[in-house]
C-alpha cells in the first residue's frame, strides 16, 4: 500500500434531514488514483454522501470534515466543488434534450472569443473530448436522437470540459445495457491510468467487484467497512454481507410454480412510431400469459418491449395500426388508460421520476393514484382509508420513511420504486406489467421485490417482467420471449432458459419455433 | 422541536404549501394591524369591513377558479373580459326581455358555460396553450362587450341588484345587530369546533400521534375569536347592513371548492395533472377532460363574477373586468401557488387575495393615490414570490419561517429540498 495522503478524506460526516438521519459519523477515504466504490441498500445514505462532497448540500448544512488535496474544504455550492476539479453525474443525467452535444458540453461554460460564444473553438473542442470517452456522433447530433449510453458518454465528456480530478458516478450504468455498461467500464480503467481518481455508487455488485480498487460499504447513515479489493480478496457475496449484515444465501426466493391456463393473449400486435410514420416499434406481435405464471422479455435496449408494453397499456405509445388482445378468452378493447386499468392491467414504467410519480405528492396519495375509487365514495376520498391503505404497503413493502405523510420526492431511488409497486399492486391487477423494475434497486429489496411477484404469482395473477439483466429473467421467470427490433423471435421455457441461448435470440431476426 | 414549531406543524400540516400559507397569515394580519393603526382604527370599522367584502368578492371568486386552472399548469388571462361579456349580454338580456332576475343570473351562467366550453375545447381537445387561448379570448370578449353593448353602460333593475349589492334582511327582535349575520356566525362557531373535534377523531383513526389538546385549544380559541369579532362587526354596521350576498356566495363557494380540491377525487385528479401530466395519464386520469374542466369551470367563476359587478354597480359598462385577472392570478401566486402547476390551495388563495384586497383598501383609506396603489401592489407581490423561491433555494419551506430563523437555537437550516432543486424546483419561468 502507498502511504501517500489520500486525495480525499470525509471524516465524521453527519447529515440529517427533517425526521431522518442521513448520515451518521461516516468517514470515507479515497487515494489518489484509485476507483472507489460505495455500496449500501438503498437510502444507505450514498447519494447523500456524495452530494455533501459536491456541494449540493453546502456547507453548513451538514457536520464533519471534509480534507480534499491535502487542504480542508468547505463547498458552499457545485460550482464550488467543481472549480477544485470535483465533477459529480448524476443518476437523472442533466442534459438538454432539444440541444446538440456541443451545446450541452459548454452549457454553462461557453467558451468566448470578443464576447460571443466561440463555436468554433467550441466544435474543435468536443471532437477532442468526444473522442476521450469514445463516443462516435457528430457533434450537432441532438440529445434527444442519442441513446442512454451516449447520453451518459454526453455526461462524461462535460465533466472532462471543467478538467476533472474526481469523478464522481452515482449509478453510471443502471439503465445501460450490458455493451455500453462495458464500455463505460473501460473508460473509468482508462481514466485510472490517465491518474483521475474516480468514485462510483452502483447496485450491480458484478461491476463493482470487477472494477473497484476499494469498497466502502455504507449501511442505514453508517460506515460499515472499507474494503481493499487486493488485499481482502472481495467477491460479490463479501459485499452483499458487508451491504445487509448478513448472509444472503440465494438471490431468488424458492417458489414452485403453480401455473394455470392461458387467460392473456395478444395477437398479432402492431404499433408504428409516433412521429416517423415508417417505423414500426411493434411488428405482429403474439404472446400468451397463464395464470399465476412469471413471463419475462428479454432484449437489448430500444428493441420496442417498452413500446410493446405501453401500447398495450391503454394505446400510451406510438399509433396503433392491428392487432387484438383476449383476456379469459374474450376480446377486450384497451383504447385508453382506464381501460386498461379497469380490465385489470397495470403497467409499472422503467422510468418513475419521469413518467411513474409525480414527485410533488406525499407517499400515501401516490399509492392510492391509480384506483382512487377503491378508497372513496361518490366520488369523495376516505383519508382514513387511504391512511391505512398506504400504511399497509409501507409496512409489508419495508418502504423506508417515517410516516405515510412523506413527500416521495424525499425519498431514495429504491424506496421510489417501491412506491410505485404498491401504486399499482393496489390497483389490483390480474396481468402486472413491470418494467426495468429493480434498476436501481439494492440486493436486499431486490430479494424482496422477487418475494413480491412470485407471490402476486402465487395469486394467479400474471405477471410480466421486462428486463435487461438476463439473470435476473433466467432466476425469476417461467418463460422468456426475446424481442429483437420490434418481432418477438424466440419463446423459451424456463428449463432451456440459459444466457447464450437469450443472447442469440436476442439479436437475430430469425424467429426460432416454439417448442 | 420548539413548541413554535410543534403549533407551526400542529396548526397546518406541515407540508410546504401549508407552512407557506402560516407566513400568509402572519402577513395577513400583520397588514389588517398596520392599517388599523395607520388609518386611526378605520380599517376595522364595520362599514369599512363590509365595503371591503362587497368590493372585493368578486375577485376572490376569480381567485378560487384561477387557483384550479394554475395548479392544473395553465393560466387564465380572458376572466376579466369574460366576466365583462357576461354582465353585458345579461343586462342587455334583462332590458329586452325582462328576465326576473333568478332567470338572468341562470342565463349569465350558461353563457360562461358557453364561453368554457370554447376556451376549454381549445386548451384540452386542440392543446393549444391556455395562455394564448385565453390572450386571443381576452380581446374576443372585450370586443365582444363593447359590439354587444355599442361601448356604452347598460343599467340592470333593482331586482338583479342583489347578488352584488344586497345585504341580509332584518328579521327578528330587535338586538341592535342583524340577526340573520348572528346566526351565520353562531353557526360557523358551532362548524369550526365540530371540525377540530372530527379531525382529532380522524387523526386517531389513522392511529396517528395525536394532536396536543392545548394546540386543538389554541387554534379552536383563535378561530372561534376572529369569527366572533367579524360577526359582530359585520352585525353591527348601519342597520339594514349585513355581510353582504355577495361575501355568502363567497363564503359558499369557498367551503365547496376546498372540499373538492381536498376530498375527491376529481380534485386529486387537478393536483396530479399539474404535478406530473403524464405519470397522471398512466395512472388512468383523462387528461383532457380535466384540462376542460378546470377552462370551463373558470369561465363560469369569472361569468357569476361579472354578475355580482354589474349588479353592484347597477350597469354593465365597456370597462368592467379590466385588469381582474392580473388581481387574481396574483392573489393564487401570493397564496402560495407554484408557477409550474401541481401546488397551491383554495385557503391560501382567498388568503392572498385578501392581502392585496386590505392593502388596496388600507392604502385606500390613506388617501394614497391609484398610481402608488398599483406600485405597491407590484412589489409586494414579486416579493412575496421571490421570498418564496428563496426560501426553496435555501431549503426552508415558509416564509415565517425564515423571519424567525435568527432568533431560534436550534439547529442548522434544513436542506431538504436542496436535492430537490434541480428536478422540482418551482421556480418562476416564464411560458
Ligand atoms: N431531500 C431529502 N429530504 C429528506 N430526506 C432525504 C432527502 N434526501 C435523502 N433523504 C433520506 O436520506 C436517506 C439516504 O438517502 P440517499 O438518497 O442518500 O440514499 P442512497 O443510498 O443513495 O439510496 P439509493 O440506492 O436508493 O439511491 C434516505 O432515508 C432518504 O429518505
Ligand atoms: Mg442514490
Amino acid at each position: 500500500m502507498n502511504d501517500a495522503p489520500p486525495l480525499l478524506q470525509m471524516s465524521s460526516i453527519t447529515k440529517t434531514f427533517p425526521g431522518v438521519t442521513a448520515l451518521a459519523d461516516v468517514n470515507l477515504v479515497v487515494r489518489t488514483g484509485e476507483i472507489h466504490a460505495i455500496c449500501g441498500e438503498n437510502g444507505a445514505g450514498k447519494s447523500t454522501l456524495m452530494k455533501i462532497l459536491s456541494g449540493v448540500h453546502p456547507y453548513g448544512t451538514y457536520s464533519g470534515d471534509i480534507v480534499y488535496q491535502g487542504e480542508q474544504v468547505r463547498f458552499g455550492d457545485i460550482r464550488a466543488s467543481e472549480h477544485a476539479g470535483i465533477v459529480i453525474i448524476h443518476q437523472e443525467l442533466a442534459l438538454v434534450p432539444g440541444m446538440s452535444i456541443t451545446e450541452n458540453i459548454f452549457l454553462g461554460n461557453e467558451p468566448r472569443r470578443r464576447g460571443a460564444i466561440d463555436w468554433k473553438g467550441a466544435r474543435r473542442r468536443v471532437v477532442e473530448l468526444m473522442e476521450q470517452v469514445g463516443l462516435k456522433e457528430d457533434p450537432d447530433t441532438l440529445i434527444k436522437d442519442i441513446g442512454v449510453g451516449k447520453q451518459q458518454l454526453v455526461e462524461i465528456a462535460k465533466a472532462f470540459a471543467k478538467d476533472v480530478r474526481l469523478l464522481i458516478l452515482d449509478e453510471p450504468t443502471a439503465a445501460l445495457n450490458e455493451a455500453d455498461s462495458r464500455h463505460l467500464l473501460d473508460l473509468l480503467r482508462e481514466f485510472k491510468r490517465q491518474g483521475i481518481t474516480s468514485i462510483i455508487i452502483s447496485h450491480k455488485l458484478n461491476e463493482i467487484e470487477a472494477i473497484a480498487d476499494s469498497i466502502t460499504i455504507l449501511r442505514d447513515g453508517r460506515t460499515i467497512e472499507t474494503l481493499d479489493v487486493r488485499v481482502d480478496g472481495v467477491n460479490e457475496d463479501r459485499i452483499v454481507r458487508g451491504m445487509v449484515g448478513r448472509e444472503l444465501s440465494s438471490r431468488f426466493p424458492d417458489r414452485t410454480p403453480a401455473i394455470g391456463e392461458v387467460f392473456f393473449e395478444v395477437r398479432d400486435w402492431t404499433v408504428r412510431h409516433p412521429i416517423s410514420t415508417e417505423r414500426l416499434v411493434c411488428k405482429n406481435s403474439s404472446f400468451n400469459v397463464r395464470r399465476g405464471e412469471i413471463v419475462g422479455f428479454a432484449g437489448l435496449m430500444g428493441a420496442g418491449r417498452t413500446e410493446l408494453a405501453m401500447s398495450l397499456f391503454g394505446r400510451s405509445y406510438g399509433v396503433w395500426l392491428g392487432g387484438h388482445v383476449y383476456k379469459d378468452g374474450k376480446e377486450i378493447q384497451l383504447k385508453s388508460v382506464a381501460d386498461a386499468i379497469k380490465h385489470g392491467l397495470a403497467y409499472v414504467s422503467e422510468d418513475r421520476k419521469a413518467i411513474g410519480l409525480n414527485l410533488l405528492d406525499d407517499i400515501k396519495s401516490s399509492i392510492v393514484a391509480a384506483k382512487l375509487s377503491k378508497i372513496s365514495r361518490h366520488g369523495v376520498i376516505d383519508q382514513v382509508k387511504e391512511h391505512r391503505v398506504a400504511e399497509e404497503y409501507r409496512n409489508s413493502l419495508r418502504v423506508k420513511a417515517p410516516t405515510v405523510d412523506e413527500g416521495v420526492i424525499k425519498l431514495s431511488g429504491g424506496n421510489q420504486q417501491k412506491v410505485v409497486l404498491a401504486k399499482w399492486m393496489f390497483t389490483d391487477p390480474d396481468l402486472l406489467i413491470l418494467d426495468e423494475p429493480t434498476r436501481g434497486i439494492d440486493v436486499g429489496a431486490k430479494y424482496e421485490i422477487y418475494g413480491i411477484i412470485q407471490r402476486l404469482a402465487e395469486q394467479g395473477k400474471g405477471v410480466i417482467v421486462i428486463s435487461s439483466e438476463l439473470p435476473e429473467l433466467i432466476g425469476l421467470c417461467d418463460r422468456v420471449y426475446t424481442v429483437f427490433e420490434g418481432t418477438i423471435t424466440g419463446n423459451v421455457p424456463r428449463r432451456d432458459a440459459d444466457p447464450e441461448l437469450l443472447m442469440k435470440q436476442m439479436t437475430s431476426t430469425k424467429k426460432m419455433p416454439t417448442p | 422541536m420548539s413548541r413554535y414549531q410543534d403549533l407551526k406543524k400542529n396548526l397546518f400540516g406541515g407540508t410546504t404549501s401549508n407552512a407557506r400559507q402560516f407566513g400568509m397569515i402572519f402577513t395577513l394580519v400583520a397588514i389588517v394591524l398596520l392599517f388599523q393603526v395607520l388609518t386611526n382604527g378605520l380599517t376595522l370599522t364595520s362599514g369599512n369591513l363590509i365595503a371591503v367584502v362587497s368590493q372585493y368578492s368578486y375577485i376572490l371568486i376569480l381567485a378560487i377558479g384561477m387557483l384550479m386552472v394554475i395548479v392544473a399548469g395553465h393560466i387564465d388571462l380572458s376572466v376579466g373580459s369574460v366576466a365583462a361579456f357576461t354582465g353585458i349580454v345579461v343586462a342587455k338580456a334583462i332590458q329586452q326581455f325582462d328576465l326576473p332576475w333568478p332567470a338572468a343570473v341562470a342565463f349569465g351562467l350558461l353563457v360562461g358555460v358557453v364561453i368554457g366550453a370554447w376556451q376549454g375545447f381549445w386548451v384540452a381537445y386542440v392543446g393549444v396553450p391556455a395562455f394564448i387561448v385565453t390572450l386571443a379570448g381576452m380581446l374576443l370578449f372585450r370586443g365582444g362587450n363593447q359590439f354587444i353593448g355599442n361601448a356604452d353602460t347598460v343599467p340592470v333593475p333593482q331586482g338583479f341588484r342583489t347578488i352584488g349589492a344586497g345585504f341580509l334582511p332584518e328579521v327578528g327582535p330587535d338586538t341592535g345587530y342583524n340577526n340573520l349575520t348572528l346566526l351565520l356566525g353562531l353557526a360557523a362557531c358551532v362548524a369550526v369546533v365540530w371540525r377540530e373535534w372530527r379531525a382529532r377523531q380522524v387523526r386517531q383513526e389513522m392511529s396517528a400521534e395525536p394532536t396536543p389538546m392545548w394546540v386543538s385549544g389554541v387554534r379552536l380559541a383563535v378561530m372561534v375569536g376572529v369569527i366572533v369579532f367579524a360577526t359582530l362587526r359585520f352585525a353591527g354596521g348601519r342597520v339594514g347592513t349585513s355581510l353582504p350576498v355577495s361575501g355568502i356566495i363567497l363564503a359558499v363557494l369557498v367551503l365547496a371548492y376546498s372540499f373538492y380540491t381536498r376530498n375527491t377525487i376529481g380534485g386529486r385528479h387537478i393536483y396530479a395533472v399539474g404535478g406530473n401530466a403524464r405519470a397522471a395519464e398512466l395512472s388512468g386520469v383523462k387528461l383532457q377532460r380535466v384540462n376542460f374542466f378546470v377552462m370551463m369551470n373558470m369561465s363560469v367563476l369569472a361569468a357569476l363574477a361579472g354578475m355580482i359587478f354589474v349588479a353592484r354597480s347597477a350597469a354593465s359598462g365597456p370597462q368592467d373586468g379590466l385588469s381582474w385577472e392580473l388581481d387574481a392570478i396574483a392573489a393564487v401566486f401570493i397564496g402560495g401557488a407554484a408557477v409550474s402547476g401541481g401546488l397551491g390551495t383554495i385557503s391560501g388563495s382567498i388568503i392572498g387575495g385578501l392581502v392585496m384586497a386590505l392593502l388596496n383598501n388600507g392604502l385606500q383609506l390613506m388617501g394614497v393615490g391609484s398610481d402608488l396603489v398599483q406600485i405597491i401592489k407590484g412589489l409586494v407581490l414579486l416579493l412575496a414570490v421571490a421570498l418564496d423561491v428563496y426560501n426553496k433555494s435555501q431549503g426552508r419551506f415558509s416564509v415565517i419561517g425564515s423571519i424567525m430563523r435568527p432568533f431560534r437555537r436550534e439547529g442548522p437550516p434544513v436542506a431538504a429540498q436542496a436535492e430537490s432543486r434541480d428536478e422540482t424546483d418551482k421556480a418562476p419561468a416564464v411560458g
